[in-house]
This record gives C-alpha cells, structure tokens and sequence, in this order.
C-alpha cells in the first residue's frame, strides 16, 4: 500500500507510531512491527539509530544508545524492513535516519535497497529542503517518498517545501527537539491549516503527542498524529519483559492496548478538498 | 565515503567550500540560519557595526597582539628565525575573544539578548561570558561533563562572568555532545536566542563569519612582519581543533604561494591508536554539525569519539574550510601527539618564558620540527592561539605521567 492510499484508507487509524529499530532488539522490533501493522496505522516509522541524534530529546536519544549497544546499522534496518514484508506486513514503512549514516551508504544505493526491502517513505531530519533535492528526485524515481518537514519557523519557506511534496508532509508541532509535551504553542492550529492548505498530499503532525486528548485535538487541523517518545517510552518500561517468556506476550499486548487507546480507526475514505 | 562519490553534492552552491560545509539541520532553524546571514551581511557592509567591532578589539581586548621573536628559542631549535603571533595577549587568554566580540555585536544588532556557546576548552565559554557581560546579556554555555572536569578553573571563571554553564551528560562527555546539546536548545529557543558558535564549523552562514572574524589574526601578523623583515614568513604553522585560529591565520596568506601553510591536528596517543583528533588525517567526509565536512566516523556513519590531552582540540570534525584546503592541498596538514604538546609546552616556558595552552602548543610541536630543518634566513610564524594557565593542572598531570621532574 502507498503512503497516500494509507491516508485515505478505511479502517486504518489515523496514527503515524515511530520505534527506533533494535531498541530492545530486533526480534522485538520485529514483532512490535507486526502488532502495529495488525492494528492498522497509517505508517509506521522506523528509526535508524545514531550516534548523535541532535533533532531528539532524552528518550529517543536513549533507545538510539540502546540499539547502537546491539550494532544496529542502516542495513540491519533494511534488512528488518524486508523480513517484515516476508511477514506479510502491509503497512506503509518509512526509514528515519540522520543524513550521515544515509552519505556513507551511498544515498543511491540506499534508494534502490528501500525500494527493494519494501520501504515507502524515508525522513532525514537533518537534511532540509535546499540540500535533498537530488535525493527526492532519485527517490521519486524509484517509488519512495523524501518527506518533507515543516516546522512553525517555517513560515514563507512553506509553500517551496511543500509545493512538490510526496506522501506526506511532516509537519513538526513545536519548536524544539522530539519528546513528550503537555502544552502546545497556540499558533500550532493555523500553521497546521495553513500547511495543509498549501499541500498537495496529507499532512501528518508530530513531536511532542502522547495522549488520545492530543491526536483528537490535532486531527481537526492534520490528517495523521505521529507519536513517537511517548511510544518508545512504553517500549522502555515494558524493558526486560520483552525478555522473559513469562512476559514477552503481556508487554506486546500493553503496546498494542497503548496504541488502540489513542485513536479509533478511520470510519469512512478520507477525502481531500 | 571516497572524496568522488560528494561531487554531486552541489559543489559550488551557496556556503560551500568547495564540496564542503553547507546547512545540515532541522528544518526549525532554517530561517534562524538566513535571518542570520542576512543580518551578518548588512553588518560586513555597516561601517558603524565594522567601527564598534574594531574600537572592542583594541580597546578591550588589547589588538593588534605582537609578533614576537623568540630569540632563545630559535637559537635553541638552531634553524629558522621562529615569530610567536601572540593571541595568548588577546582578553580572557586566547584568540576565542575575537569572534565572540564580533558575534556578540551582531546578536545585539538583531536584538537577541540570550546568547548560548558551546565549550569544550572552557575558552571560548569564557569568552562568550565575557561579551555577555560586557553587552548586559544572558549566557548559558554548554560544556561536556568530562571537560567541566578537566578545565575546573574555566568553569568558575564563566560562573563569576555571570554565565549558567550546563554540564553535558549525553554521548562521550566532551565538545561534540556539547553542540549538540547547544543545538538541541537553539532548536527549542530560536526565536529569542543567539547561538554563538565558537570556531569555523556548524551551518553556513557560521563557517564563513566564524573565519572573517577571526581573519584579524592572519591579516594583522602579515603587515606586521613586511613591517619588520619587509617579506613574508616562510611557514606558517597553527593547531587545528574546529580550525578557527589556523583559518584566521592563514587566510591573509592564502594567495601567496610561496608561504606553506600547515594545520596541526592533535594526535593524542597516537595516530595508530584509537585515541586521537586527527579529523583530517584520518577522517573521512561526513555531515557533522550542520556542515559536510572531514569527521571520525565507523563505516556505518556513526560519529566516532574523539581524545586529546587537550579540551580544545578533543573534536571528531573540523571546518569545512579545512576539508577544502586539505583536498586542493594548499594547506599542509599534519599532527602531533599530547607527549610532543607537553614537551612544547616545557621548552616556550623555559626558553621564552611563555607558558602556551595545551591546544597551541601543538603548533608549537610542529613549528619547531619545521624550523630545526629550515635555513637561518628563513621565517616560520607560529600561532601562539592561547595562553596555558587554565591547563596547569592537566600539564602537571601529563608531564608527571610521562616521568618528567616537574620542579
Ligand atoms: C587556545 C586555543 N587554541 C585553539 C583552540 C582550538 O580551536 P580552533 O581550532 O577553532 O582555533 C582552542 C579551543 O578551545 C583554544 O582554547
């Protein structure tokens, strides 16, 4: 299924999770996949640790520090991104990594490897518009959608960003680095409206959600809710549970129970006009 | 990553050096970055902003420095006549002060009254919370747990500054995990905050201003040395942490092909060791910080920690520029390992009476190796970036560590 196919889909929550891949391990990452691909979220985000994450908070800093532990690299990634598509997994897959692990790759050959291993979407925070451009282009041309972000600072660079746009639009909630937030700015609404009025694909927010209050409150003015911290926080509680066979099903079952209680699937085709 | 394989990445386009530097960072800073510029461009062409920079740097920070001759010590080293930029005489000890002078001015002109710096020294911590305090500003400056250890009387000299020194505890503890961290609250606070980047590395415009700031340095000790050789020196010699000194040396002396320039890096233990600095000796490109540039890195891209004696040289990349300069080989760039630094540091004290930082002292190392091999009509300048009292503790460490009397 193509991102924007996921969007509009029936049935499919309006929900964007992000893990960072091998944080506990892979087999965990593989079977949270596979819960997350059951309870029908729009995309899933995978998130290819690195060493120095500078556009994410303590949390996610922290599972980046657990997964390098296990020698988790971008091809482990695609690799997991495969196996899960092995799985039968239908869910739309988007890469998360830091531009530096992506250039000693080769971003070609990293293009064709995600169009290979099943990959839909990829987002390189550090990697703003002016500098993608030969990258989206490549990616375009081999099925995989560069997301753009956007952020509240944006404001005339908007229209550029995402007049082109493919998949979706990322659009970043607050400014400041990924992590849980209780407030959000007031101005949040209108940059969001304003964004989704200009682009010609869905728009998703992110940074800073955690609860269903919040994706209710921002699904008047986006079209998906991407949670990421607050995610990879239950994944971090859940910790050695994962672990003991004892208790590996119950921490599963607790991220699956976290991510239905933030929002009910989508009842009807979302439409765009 | 080989060098053939960044040529796509648009060579040429606006803040390049070459392949490298660029604007590497979230999205939420962009506009930061061009309001920056565009205020960093006015200023250049301001003659008020170029007045009230050049009345601080000689008024309070006691420019032009000298050039001295170290009589004792080129008659030891028994080569080339050897010249000391002194940048130790620069308030608060070090060349640091120059650009935190001139983007100090500037976050005043666009209205910012929160400055933040990263550290890894302390040096450039202090001499951010100087221009603070000078300019009736707030300073937070951020500074790796491992340094905050290492350079204990930095730490209390930007407290009594009035500046709130946040210690780092994520990644290696050092500079590196201090910028991101500084980066990490610019992100959160860029509307009200002016992040004052303390060498020539980071996001265009930073790269650029950093070295046109310090270019003082290079364009001062060339008029200086016509004035009293009537030539120019034969070699140049500076230590290269992010490169702000080294580029603000050479750059006067960029189009004269007869002076050789050399970038010394820091080697640590030992350059076939893990435990070493020597981005451009054995790095390779990479995005750091916001700029495409040289950087220890593992082949997956991960960023790899970087170790020398010194807090200052102690950083996985380096300026784009350098990355620049080394490629077209206009700039010779080599290392020299913390034992070579501590015997450097033994030698100016005893022979000059000038007791260099840890970082300068490098190129002290490599200055004097050129100099042993050079005819006695010739001139090697070294640039003496900072003065040693804030690694007294570290140096009497080291040099106990390698068996040497200390009294
Ligand atoms: C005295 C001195 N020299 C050199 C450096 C290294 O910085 P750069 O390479 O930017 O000159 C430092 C940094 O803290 C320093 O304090």
């Amino acid at each position: 299924m193509r991102l924007d196919e996921a969007f509009r889909a029936a049935g499919r929550r309006p929900l964007i999770p992000f893990i960072t891949a091998g944080d506990p391990d892979l087999g965990t990452t593989l079977e949270l996949i596979r819960i997350l691909d059951e309870e029908k979220m729009t995309a899933i985000e995978l998130g290819v640790p690195y060493s120095d994450p500078l556009a994410d908070g303590p949390v996610i800093q922290a599972a980046s520090g657990r997964a390098l532990v296990h020698g988790v690299t971008l091809s482990t990634v695609l690799e997991l991104a495969c196996e899960a598509r092995r799985n039968g997994v239908k869910t739309p897959l988007v890469l998360f990594s830091y531009y530096n692990p992506i250039l000693q790759y080769g971003p070609q050959a990293l293009i064709t490897t995600a169009a290979e291993a099943g990959v839909n979407g990829m987002i390189i925070p550090d990697l703003p518009w002016e500098e993608g451009r030969e990258i989206a282009e490549s990616a375009r041309v081999h099925g995989v959608d560069l997301i753009p972000l956007v952020a509240p600072t944006s404001r005339e660079r908007i229209r550029r960003i995402v007049s082109d746009a493919q998949g979706f639009v990322y659009c970043v909630s607050s400014l400041g680095t990924t992590g849980v937030r209780s407030r959000f700015d007031l101005g949040v609404d209108d940059f969001l409206d304003t964004v989704r009025e200009w682009s010609p694909v869905p728009t998703a927010v992110g940074f800073g959600i955690s609860k269903a209050e919040h994706v209710r409150r921002f699904l008047k003015h986006a079209d998906a809710a991407v949670v990421g911290s607050a995610l990879v926080r239950e994944v971090e509680r859940a910790g050695e549970a994962f672990f003991d066979p004892a208790r590996r099903e119950e921490a599963l079952e607790g991220i699956r129970r976290f991510v239905r209680e933030l929002a009910e699937p989508r009842s009807t085709v979302a439409s765009r006009t | 990553m080989t060098v053939e394989s960044i040529d796509h990445l648009q060579a040429g386009a606006p803040g390049r050096f070459g392949n490298f530097g660029g604007r590497f960072v979230p999205e939420t800073l962009m506009t930061a970055l061009d309001e920056l510029e565009e205020a960093y461009r006015e200023a250049c062409s301001d003659g008020e902003f170029q007045g009230e920079l050049k009345a601080l740097l000689s008024e309070y920070s006691g420019r032009p420095t000298p050039l001295s001759l170290a009589e004792r010590l080129t008659k030891q080293v028994g080569g080339s006549r050897i010249y000391l930029k002194r940048e130790d005489l620069n308030h608060t000890g070090a060349h640091k002060i120059n650009n935190t002078l001139g983007q100090g001015l500037l976050a005043k002109r666009m209205g910012k009254r929160k400055l933040i710096a990263e550290t890894g020294a302390g040096q450039h911590g202090v001499a951010s919370a100087t221009v603070a305090a000078l300019l009736g500003m707030e300073c937070k400056v951020f500074m790796g747990e491992e340094d905050v250890r290492r350079q204990k009387l930095n730490v209390f000299r930007m407290e009594l500054l009035g500046a709130d020194v946040i210690p780092v505890t994520s990644g290696s503890r050092t500079l590196k995990d201090a910028t991101n961290e500084a980066i990490r609250h610019w992100v959160s606070h860029v509307e009200d905050t002016f992040y004052l980047i303390g060498s020539v590395v980071g996001p265009h415009p930073y790269p650029e201003m950093v070295r046109n700031f310090q270019r003082v340095i290079g364009d001062e000790t060339r008029a200086q040395l016509l004035e009293r050789e009537g030539r120019l020196p034969d070699d140049v010699v500076a230590c290269v942490g992010g490169g702000s000194n080294a580029i603000g040396m050479f750059t006067a002396f960029l189009g004269d092909s007869g002076v050789r320039l050399h970038g010394v890096e820091a080697a640590g233990e030992g350059l076939d060791t893990e435990k070493h600095a020597a981005t451009l000796t054995k790095g390779s490109p990479g995005v750091i910080h916001g700029s495409l540039t040289y950087l220890l890195q593992d082949p997956h891209g991960q960023v790899l920690p970087a170790h020398s004696i010194s807090a200052g040289l102690d950083y996985p990349g380096v300026g784009p520029e350098h990355s620049h300069l080394k490629e077209t080989g206009r700039v010779r760039y080599t290392t020299a390992e913390d034992r070579e630094a501590l015997e450097a540091i033994r030698l100016l004290s005893r022979t000059e009476g000038i007791l260099p930082a840890l970082e300068s002292a490098h190129a002290v190392a490599e200055g004097v190796k050129i100099a042993a091999k050079g005819k006695p009509e010739s001139i090697v300048v070294i640039c003496l970036s900072g003065r040693g009292d804030k690694d007294v503790e570290s140096i009497r460490q080291g040099l106990e560590g390698e068996g040497h009397a200390v009294g």
